[in-house]
């Protein structure tokens, strides 16, 4: 759709409409943005994000005017503004607190801006009729600010500012005020506004999820700088460094040395790898049936009603490398019928997602390349295939979002799997997060959708379990 | 019962130090001069019961109030009063509103000390601090003095014992009720009202105009009110700075009680004047809350 084509950041003939550069603010001793040069293109729902301290409040009210420039320049729409005073700057802002005047009436508030412009009657009237449907304020037109609800003068204050048709809105943390429905519902009614009037906006928030759920591009800030400014994808999926994978969203950050690795796909390096984990893992899981068996039934002690789904995945799945028939226990669901197994198929590809990636290949096979992270003494290296060789010998991290870790019972077929023990579950109703702790004290959150109810769940606390992840799961980011 | 109770504590007080007395003036403003011990008649002798009871409502009348219009000393002294309140409680708001702005916008640990030194006149005594003004505003005091001194005049300025001499020392004495309303007015603002104005395309002065003024205006109108009222009845900065020219329904009040024991005549005074300041708040109040009740 359009927001897939609107990329004017990587188009070069697009000529930016605002230009950070070198831009240098102080307070006295005090540095709140440091020489930072930064692009915004017109149209564009731009999020400043960052832990309060960062300088993105600062970045904002330097646009508005509110702050001045200690060096360098902005440009907005091939204008110097920095000596522009804030009332003369095509800029509108919606301030986090409001700041609706509370003498004035929801429709005066609304025509505040309008008329400051002395415009005529009839079009200031009809400019805030306009405002007034587009935020479906109509009927609270003759309140005053302190007669509504906190979401009504959110929607307010987001009028007032679009009143005047700004060049450029800004948004100081406009949701924070409001409680998590509200501000879902009103995350999508901004983009949708900002859809509508083809307004640039720019939004400072301290919430990330918020800035990927609005935001076109998102500049992750740190003490005065930019640390990556990218769309919310690539900032959630590629993140650059350990500080922006960590800001943004749940991360597992396992640190370790490079190493290389082979680069023939043929070459044994995966094989040597899940055989290491295999020696290396304690002898809870054997490979000989005899062991496999008795853990399993070990296991299913613990399982309260192992249903077609499970059984299901086994034989799909776990059977072609784990051990064969006799570990599928049909005995173990003597209701579930083989129809009612096959009627729930298309269900259950869906829901029991970690299975469907290893499965298609009869042999699964690994992404060569990349490198070999040593995490820790005694542990099989983690195989990660989008790593760069020429980080070798160099202390990296693994940085891997925890829904790309999978969680079983039985050692699944993954490039990288290692073994853990649950410590912790937080039980979030559409999904669950496990805490695991491996071998090596390092603990890894991994998450699942919750697909069965929970008195389904097979997993709990103190179960030994592997985890696995892909070769191209996890981000390898240079300390 | 609880919250009649509560309700009850307010209107105790109200009733006894308020409409006793005023029923007590108003008793006395009817009645007649004489020489004795209080000095007027009748006296409410309750032993007598029933009929004298009686007896002293017949003797009551207006013939104060009536007199009152006969002489023009008294409403040229009600007149004179109030121009010189309006005026000198408009002086006030002009010389207390940008302290009280300035001291609302200083920074947050300064607001403290400021306010002390709002309040520090307070703990001399009111009319040592009148009779310095005295010493400053005198043809020989400190003010001619060092004007003379810097050549910018060469005879001194007569102020004591003029109109000029009364503003001042009112506008001195009841600055501090005007600035802490308007300080608590002012402080309570939001900052970012005043961004929004200038965000929206307002100069500072427009955004002053439009925001802060309308914002502040409750805090103008108590502190108005608390610089008024005093100063219409105000009784010694006329008598000790003004001159024999600068006529003040207190002077006048203070005279008929004082020099002619004529209590009668006084309590009319005040009576009236009591009238001349309840019956404009009361309006106003009412509008007030007709405005309110518009809103919603």
């Amino acid at each position: 759709m359009a927001q897939t084509v609107f990329a004017p950041w990587e188009d070069p003939e697009q000529k930016p409409l605002i230009e950070f550069r070198n831009v240098t603010k102080r307070f006295g001793e005090f540095t709140a943005i440091d020489d930072l040069s930064l692009n915004i293109y017109e149209r564009e729902f731009f999020a400043l994000l960052g832990p309060s301290g960062c300088g993105k409040t600062t970045m904002m009210r330097m646009l508005a005017g509110f702050e001045s420039v200690t060096e360098g320049h902005i440009w907005l729409g091939g204008q110097d503004i920095i000596n522009v005073p804030p009332n003369k700057r095509p800029v509108n802002m919606m301030f986090q607190s409001y700041a609706l005047f509370p003498h004035l009436s929801i429709w005066d508030n609304i025509a505040f801006g309008l008329r400051r412009e002395s415009k005529d009657k009839a079009m200031i009237e009809e400019r805030v009729e306009e405002m007034l449907r587009l935020t479906r304020l109509t009927k609270f037109a003759r309140r005053k600010p302190h007669q509504i609800s906190g979401g009504q003068r959110q929607r307010v204050a987001l009028a007032r500012s679009l009143a005047k048709a700004p060049k450029l809105l800004l948004l100081d943390e406009p949701l924070g005020a409001l409680d998590k429905k509200l501000r879902e519902e009103t995350q999508f009614e901004l983009m949708d506004i900002q859809e509508k009037t083809g307004t640039t906006f720019v939004i400072v928030t301290h919430d990330q999820e918020e800035a990927m759920t609005v935001a076109s591009r998102i500049a992750v800030m740190d003490e005065g700088r930019l640390v990556q400014v990218d769309t919310p994808d690539v900032i959630y999926e590629a993140p650059n460094s350990v500080y922006v994978a960590d800001f943004i969203g749940d991360v597992n950050l396992i640190p370790g040395t490079a190493k290389p690795r082979p680069a023939e796909p043929e070459a044994p390096a995966p094989e040597p790898a899940p055989a290491a984990v295999e020696d290396a893992a304690p002898a809870v899981e054997g490979t000989s049936p005899e062991a496999t068996a008795q853990a399993k039934v070990q296991t299913d002690a613990r399982l309260p009603a192992p249903n077609a789904r499970g059984e299901w995945l086994y034989k799909k799945v776990f059977a072609r490398f784990m051990g064969q028939r006799d570990l599928a226990t049909p005995q173990l669901p003597p209701p579930s019928p083989e129809e009612l197994a096959a009627a729930r198929k298309a269900e259950a590809k869906a829901a029991a997602k970690p299975a469907p990636a290893p499965a298609p290949a009869p042999k699964p096979a690994i992404k060569p390349g990349g490198i070999l992270i040593d995490w820790a003494e005694g542990q099989p290296p983690i195989i990660a295939a989008n790593g760069d060789p020429a980080l070798d010998g160099k202390p990296v991290t693994l940085s891997i979002r925890p829904e790309k870790v999978t969680i079983d019972l039985e050692k699944p077929d993954r490039p990288n799997v290692l073994p853990g023990k649950v410590i912790d579950i937080a039980y979030l109703g559409n999904i669950s997060t496990y805490h695991v702790e491996l071998a090596s004290g390092q603990m890894v959150k991994a998450q699942m959708v919750n697909a069965r109810r929970l008195s389904n769940r097979h997993i709990t606390w103190e179960d030994a379990v592997w985890i696995g992840f892909t070769e191209t799961a996890g981000v390898v980011l240079e300390e | 019962m609880r919250r009649f109770a509560l309700i009850a504590i307010p209107y105790f007080w109200l009733l006894i130090l308020f409409l006793v007395p005023f029923v007590i003036v108003l008793k006395i403003s009817l009645s007649d001069v004489a020489l004795a011990r209080p000095p007027y008649t009748p006296q409410l002798d309750l032993s007598a019961g029933w009929e004298g009871l009686r007896a002293f409502f017949s003797e009551l009348d207006f013939e104060n109030f009536v007199f009152l219009t006969t002489d023009d000393l008294y409403w040229k002294a009600y007149v004179s009063s109030l121009k010189i309140a309006l005026v000198s409680t408009l002086l006030t708001l002009l010389v207390g509103y940008p302290i009280a702005y300035g001291m609302a916008r200083a920074p947050n640990e300064w607001r403290p000390t400021l306010l002390m030194l709002v309040i520090l006149p307070f703990w001399t005594s009111f009319l040592i601090r009148v009779y310095s003004w005295m010493g400053i505003l005198s043809n020989e005091g400190t003010l001619n003095t060092v004007l003379l001194w810097l050549g910018v005049i060469d005879t001194p300025l007569q102020i004591m014992n003029t109109n000029t001499a009364v503003y001042i020392g009112i506008v001195y004495t009841y600055l501090p009720f005007m600035v802490l309303p308007i300080y608590s007015a002012l402080e309570k603002m939001d900052e970012s009202l005043i961004e929004a104005a200038e965000d929206l395309g307002c100069s500072k002065l427009a955004a002053f105009w439009l925001v802060t003024w309308p914002l502040s205006r409750n805090g103008i109108i108590a502190g108005c009110f608390l610089v008024f009222i005093p100063a219409i009845g105000e009784f010694v900065i006329p008598s000790l700075l003004g001159g024999s020219g600068t006529l003040m329904i207190g002077k006048v009040l203070f005279e008929e009680f004082f020099s002619n024991r004529d209590w009668p005549v006084a309590s009319a005074v005040a009576v009236i004047l009591l009238l001349i300041l309840i019956i404009p708040i009361i309006l106003f109040q009412r509008n007030e809350q007709k405005a309110r009740e518009a809103e919603g």
